[in-house]
């Protein structure tokens, strides 16, 4: 009898020590990251141009690459992704034709990002012709979160009340218009948070722009969506893997990963922050 | 019509009303097409694996690519056998599992099982961060940090080698086992484990004897779940495990993945139409079989074996 109960004792403590190894190694790993590359980052590393000496390497072309990235990624996703969630929720509910895109979509998230700059290289950069470019890029990556986008505002649609939507028709609205002043307007928070979600994936993925051939030298700051670019996961790629050489890269990189996290918990706070303040309960 | 309106109020309101006619069906047709483009997507994604596959079946006889143990693709006399590459991915991911199953599932029985609201609230964003990271954080992570740490106890373990990418990806899948598997626990309705625990049955009794038996299927498609990813994992096993071919169950030598293969490859100076650079495309085939499989699996497991209350 007391076994039993000691055993519980024994097992609840066991599961709570297990489940702190996960979150002490974020721990370590925020600490490390920090304690390397705190005393690279400063002001004249976020606004000089890249660099083979690493005492005067800055990130600001990387940072420029990876805001234009997302100038693309952005509208792209969000038109594409805002649409698709409509139909599926609005237009096509309860066919087949809705049940086989969804099952597609869910199959889309499960493949790996590689997979998707393989197909961006086939399609965006030798078939369209637009090389490693930022405009290729994007819209790899928009491809690749796009079932994020599309996941997060069906469920926003989704919880929408039917009765907004049956005023409106009894107001004599169309179906369009109900959409348009009702549905999307009470359904924003929740697309916003998904759209901020999936940027900051799109933030940190690196995979398929490896794959589109970023090339590793130094380049100038791009200046349109048609130039070559790098982004802050590709470099800290590149300096990761040159650290060989020169162990200062390393620290580069670490100094990178900061401006990285910071990014991404400010994009991820401000999603709690849409999605605490705004969303509705009906 | 009203008859009070001028001629030109009511061309104007037949117009407009035209318009919104016009609109109530063109929608739908634009919807439509943005919706259509993921099947696009997929469309494009098998066409361009098959297709260039095939271009590389020509040069390389397919019982050898899925037979030889030698990979060499930039030797004189390249050699394309697949076998490396796939041993490589397995043994990374069963290293990941032994970790992510393991402290996964635990995390979720307590969490589920054990934890006040106040520790769920706290640890459950935690373990999103986590899931949050950029795996080429993890990767640096892998590389810089673990690896030297490994070395201490290891001492003969390489600069690159499979075992710590294969910790690291365990622990950055953690999160996924353990949400996917605490969902399917709080799913199992709280009339058992209060049916349960009236008989006499400890917290542990009611977990392993009742909770985990009813939530089993969620649990297994959350492994499942978790091996795709692992087998689709890029940058960890690119940065820290090297690009070695050898065909070896040594964990602490470098190893290369499928995924880090086509890495490798593209971001190198693999031209286009060479044997090479077809190689990348039926070693993607392969990867993206591999993965759709696994997640195929887990759906059909969650779907299958379901118990309804």
């Amino acid at each position: 009898m007391k076994n039993r109960l000691l055993l519980n004792q024994v097992m609840k403590y066991t599961f709570f020590l297990l489940t702190l190894v996960a979150l002490g190694v974020l721990a370590v790993l925020i600490v490390q990251v920090f304690t390397q590359g705190i005393g690279w980052l400063n002001w004249s590393f976020l606004t000089s141009k890249l660099s083979l000496n690493p005492e005067r390497a800055g990130i600001l072309g990387v940072i420029v690459g990876t805001v234009m990235l997302m100038i693309v990624v952005g509208p792209v996703t969000m038109v594409l992704g805002i649409c698709t969630a409509i139909y599926l929720e609005e237009y096509a509910k309860k066919s087949r034709f809705q049940s086989f895109i969804q099952t597609n979509i869910s199959n889309l998230a499960g493949v790996p990002s590689v997979i998707f700059g393989l197909l961006g290289l086939t399609v965006f950069s030798r078939m369209f012709g637009l090389g490693s470019s930022i405009l290729a890029g994007g819209l790899t990556m928009s491809l690749l979160v796009l079932p994020i986008v599309v996941v997060a505002s069906q469920e926003a649609i989704r919880s929408v009340p039917q009765f907004l939507r049956e005023a409106s028709y009894g107001m004599g609205a169309t179906k369009w218009q109900t959409i348009r002043r009702i549905v999307l307007p009470a359904a924003l928070p929740g697309i916003l948070t998904g759209m901020i979600l999936s940027l900051s994936r799109a933030i940190g993925e690196t995979a398929p722009l490896v794959v589109l051939g970023i090339p590793v030298l130094i380049m100038p700051i791009p200046s349109s969506i048609m130039d070559d670019f790098t982004a802050l996961p590709i470099q800290i790629y590149y300096w990761t893997l040159d650290a060989v050489l020169t162990p200062e890269y390393a620290n580069l990189a670490a100094a990178t990963i900061i401006v990285l996290l910071i990014v991404l918990f400010v994009m991820n706070s401000a999603a709690i922050f849409i999605r605490n303040k705004f969303q509705k309960r009906y | 019509m009203n008859n009070n309106l001028g001629v030109k109020e009511q061309i104007q309101q037949n117009l407009q009303k035209r318009n919104k006619r016009l609109m109530e069906k063109a929608v739908p047709a634009l919807l439509f097409t943005a919706a259509f483009i993921s099947v696009l997507t997929t469309i494009g994604i098998v066409l361009t694996l098959v297709f260039d596959t095939m271009q590389f079946f020509r040069h390389v006889p397919f019982w050898e690519f899925f037979t030889s143990t030698k990979l060499s693709p930039l030797s004189r006399e390249p050699s394309f056998g697949i076998l490396p590459l796939i041993n490589g991915t397995i043994i990374s991911s069963l290293i990941a599992m032994c970790v992510a199953i393991p402290i996964g599932l635990t995390s979720a029985i307590y969490l589920s099982e054990y934890a006040s609201e106040r520790v769920r609230k706290l640890v459950k964003p935690m373990m999103e961060v986590l899931a949050g990271i950029p795996t080429i954080v993890y990767g640096f992570f892998a590389y810089s940090f673990v690896t030297p740490l490994l070395a201490y106890i290891i001492p003969d373990l390489g600069a690159k080698n499979v075992l710590s990418p294969g910790i690291v990806m365990g622990i950055m899948i953690i999160p996924l086992v353990a949400s996917l598997s605490e969902d399917a626990m709080s799913s199992v309705p709280n009339s058992m484990r209060e049916g349960a625990l009236a008989l006499g049955a400890t917290r542990l009794e009611v977990t392993m004897k009742v909770i985990i038996p009813a939530a089993i299927s969620g649990i297994i498609a959350s492994f499942v779940l978790a091996v795709s990813r692992a087998i689709g994992e890029t940058m960890i096993v690119t940065i820290a495990s090297g690009s070695s071919k050898n065909f070896t169950f040594d964990i602490t030598e470098s190893m290369q993945t499928m995924t880090a293969y086509i890495v490798e490859f593209t971001s190198g100076d693999a031209g286009s139409g060479t044997v090479g650079y077809y190689s990348l495309y039926a070693v993607g085939f392969t990867l993206f079989v591999f993965t759709l499989v696994m997640n195929l699996i887990a759906q059909y497991i969650s779907r299958k074996f379901r118990e309804a209350y």
